[in-house]
């Protein structure tokens, strides 16, 4: 998988999990791959997916289960959704800065809505 | 796995190599081996493999002092270097030679191993192109199965598609039971799967940690402005690529080259920071730039 530099791997894994999750295609309470078959896939270092995963598991969007592995979680859509909006809003500034420096003014941005 | 204690190593009475090394590498990781042309990379896989002996200090591998040479060690570990010894024979002969003296010796991965990368077993290895002898000899290393792994610079040689097999072979490869140890110059080939990584220096190590500990310490981006504290900066499209202090409490995606170039300008600051662990305040950084950059006028 490709991965963008402006983000550490494991919160750019976490984004992807949390965009399955909000196309509905990994929905509540089915299981997740397991840590190794999904550093497999992405060729990452595994420590790098437990650390997604651990991250996904604060915020409430996938949970443990001791010998089960890992699942997804309930309301799991919601719980996406919010992560993935405090980490769009975090790019914002970086935006708006990009935008006064082209003197693109926000009525400009209307046409995209 | 590993722990080598006060080891140093010379080649002949004056070429010091490593100067009273400590290091110590864990099972379940992929160990990045880093560092400058002749700064003692492929000595130390050597080291490791028992091929060459300390001169003082111990080497402690499996359990085992490499230098003794058992069995129990040598049939646990493989050593893949840089460059192989090419024999006339063909890979099914190889394996029906070689392969009994690793007894984990996975027979069905070997086969698979070879499929994916499209390698005639039946064809001889003096008769193959250089990239296929790389790739033969690693599925054969592979397939080992040895709790030790050590590979001298595994991408050279290899062209893009058998890059992107290889690091999937590798990622499938590696358990928790299992110590892979990968030098490469090649940090792109391997970004994202070589944690912990470990750069060496001349006669020490400079750093071996996790990407974790290091995003923690370090902080990856670009900037607009230059500081006097960044400790490396490159010039991109919005400013400034840079390695600095990370006080942002935020961990940024580890561009290895950035650190590498970062860790050989500040050598003493990375061992400072990430060897002995000391916390380094911020205002050392600036302390250390400007002696630097004093240093640079003179």
């Amino acid at each position: 998988m490709e991965f963008k530099s402006d983000k550490a791997i494991y919160e750019q894994i976490a984004e992807y999990v949390c965009e399955k999750v909000l196309r509905g295609e990994w929905k509540d309470e089915e299981r997740m791959p397991s840590v190794r078959e999904f550093a497999v896939s992405l060729t990452v270092n595994p420590n790098t997916v437990m650390r997604a995963y651990e991250h996904l598991e604060r915020h409430g969007i996938i949970y443990s289960k001791r010998g089960i592995g890992f699942s997804i979680g309930a309301d799991s859509r919601q719980k996406a959704a919010v992560l993935m909006r405090e980490d769009f809003l975090k790019s914002v500034p970086a935006f708006v800065s990009r935008m006064k420096l082209l003197g693109i003014d926000f009525k400009d941005l209307e046409r995209y809505a | 796995m590993i722990t080598i204690k006060n080891m140093s190593f010379r080649y002949g009475k004056h070429r010091m190599v490593f100067d009273r090394l400590n290091m110590e590498m864990k099972a379940g990781y992929i160990y990045g081996l880093l560092g400058e042309n002749g700064v003692g990379k492929t000595t130390l896989l050597r080291l490791l493999a028992g091929l060459r002996f300390p001169t003082q200090g111990s080497v402690e591998v499996l359990g085992f002092t490499p230098s003794q040479r058992r069995t129990e060690f040598l049939s646990d570990l493989y050593y893949l270097p840089e460059v192989i010894d090419v024999v006339p024979l063909s890979m099914n002969e190889y394996v029906k030679r070689y392969a009994p003296f690793y007894p984990r010796f996975d027979y069905d991965k070997f086969n698979y191993y070879l499929e994916e990368w499209n390698i005639d077993p039946a064809q001889k290895l003096s008769q193959s192109s250089h990239g296929q002898q790389k790739k033969a000899m690693m599925s054969f290393a592979l397939a080992c199965n040895t709790r030790l792994l050590l590979l001298d610079e595994p991408t050279n040689g290899m062209d893009i598609p058998s890059k992107g097999i290889f690091r999937r072979l590798l990622a499938q490869a590696s358990d928790d039971d299992k110590c892979f140890v990968v030098s490469t110059h090649q940090v792109r080939d391997l970004e994202n799967l070589i944690d912990p990584i470990l750069i060496l220096e001349k006669n020490q190590v400079l750093l071996n940690n996790t990407v974790e500990e290091i995003t923690k310490k370090l902080w990856f981006g670009v900037k607009s402005e230059k500081s006097d504290h960044d400790l490396y900066r490159e010039e991109c499209i919005g400013g400034y690529a840079v390695v600095d202090y990370n006080d942002r409490h935020e961990e940024s995606h580890l561009n290895i080259e950035m650190l590498f170039n970062a860790a050989i300008q500040n050598k003493s600051l990375f061992k400072r920071m990430f060897i002995e662990e000391q916390q380094v305040p911020h205002s050392d950084f600036s302390e250390e730039m400007r002696q630097k950059l004093y240093k640079d006028h003179e």
